[in-house]
């Protein structure tokens, strides 16, 4: 299955597969929907803005794994130079910069009726505008550049440094003072979520997974497709 | 296994990511104050160099039984359980605002003691349950 990423397997990855997935994440999203909309109580305090949670948290999930994939690639391509990796890295980076405004949307929306505020500069939101930041640098700089190699090692080192800025998003909540609540989900406590509201917040995570993975794969064959082209025209 | 041009690549990465770290590190632990976005009431207790006249936030819990209403002014304690504050706040509260809850207030100190506010924010905790296990956790204080 893994093998299918490599550039001469990924154009048998075809719209059979990707129709699949859809099917799918269609199913997943409107289970999601239903439950995370209609079926799940609302929150002792918060009443039912807390229907928003569905769609911020799965989108901060999104847009930091996105991000933290991209610098693994960075990664395996300036240590291994494996040629494909910045190819995985250009086509997730746009997935990642949606899911990031949506984020900062959504949790904005959520935030004017909570905390009686649109925005503050506190640790996690600030953290997060930092993550967008990186993220239009590091589209820019494969818009912009336009030879190949330059283009790949600028991006790379973009998407390593902005690295560091995950763990400091991730654990903000946790290391200092901010308005935005600590974690609810850790690897070491229960979580703080009710059953009730944990499942749809998962089922909803599966949904934005998949569809992130149809627009990545979709992406991604392109990408080779105009890669294996350019290299064709040199030859 | 591994070239010796792979080993010095990810022996420089290794390097340059310890360095980075240490320097992140370095930069946010001087700037404490600034990334915190509030103080708690035992930080304002403990601290010796505050201003009264820069704005700064306090945040904590807001004591129960403390809120006093007064024609549009409003008196209430924050508290860590460790110390607590006094603040005095005039306007608009925003909707989550309640004893027990957790709340930030932005303004001026007037002394340890006393806090003047301009803005109050409602902060959220991280527990998220419906109404009716809420009650039930409710009763059992």
């Amino acid at each position: 299955m893994l093998k299918k990423f490599f550039p001469n397997k990924i154009l048998s990855i075809d719209n059979k597969f990707i129709n699949n997935l859809v099917f799918i994440m269609a199913i997943v999203a409107t289970v999601g929907l239903i439950y995370a909309l209609f079926l799940s109580p609302p929150d002792y305090i918060q009443g039912d803005s807390v229907r928003i949670m569905y769609v911020h948290v799965p989108s901060s999930f999104i847009a930091l794994g996105s991000f933290a994939i991209m610098g693994v690639a960075s990664i395996l391509n300036l240590v291994f130079k494996i040629k494909f990796m910045p190819l995985v890295a250009k086509s997730l980076a746009p997935i990642g910069i949606v899911f990031t405004l949506l984020s900062i949307a959504t949790g904005s929306l959520w935030g004017k009726p909570t905390w009686g505020i649109w925005w503050v500069w506190d640790a996690r939101l600030t953290s997060m505008f930092i993550l967008l930041c990186f993220y239009i640098a590091y589209i820019l700089s494969w818009k912009l550049i336009y030879n190949f190699e330059k283009a790949n090692k600028v991006s790379s080192i973009i998407s390593i440094i902005g690295l560091f800025n995950l763990p400091i998003i991730k654990y903000s909540v946790d290391w200092w003072n901010t308005l935005h609540q600590p974690s609810s989900i850790t690897l070491t406590s229960a979580p703080t979520i009710h059953h009730t509201m944990l499942i749809p917040l998962i089922i909803m995570m599966f949904g934005f997974t998949i569809y992130s993975l149809i627009i990545f794969l979709m992406r991604y064959k392109i990408e080779i497709i105009k890669f294996k082209l350019k290299k064709k025209n040199i030859k | 296994m591994l070239s010796k041009k792979v080993k010095s690549r990810i022996f420089f990465l290794i390097v340059a990511s310890v360095v980075t770290s240490a320097i992140i590190f370095f930069i946010l632990k001087s700037l404490e104050d600034n990334v915190v976005y509030f103080f708690s009431p035992s930080d304002i207790y403990n601290k010796t160099n505050i201003s009264f006249n820069e704005k700064i936030r306090v945040g904590g819990l807001v004591k129960e039984n403390s809120i006093k209403k007064n024609q549009g002014k409003i008196v209430f304690v924050i508290t860590d359980l460790k110390n607590e504050i006094i603040v005095s706040y005039n306007g608009l509260i925003p909707n989550l605002f309640s004893e027990g809850k957790g709340v930030i207030a932005e303004g001026k100190l007037k002394d340890k003691k006393y806090f003047i506010a301009e803005k109050i924010l409602a902060k959220h905790d991280e527990n998220y349950m419906p109404p009716e296990v809420g009650e039930v956790l409710e009763k059992s204080y």
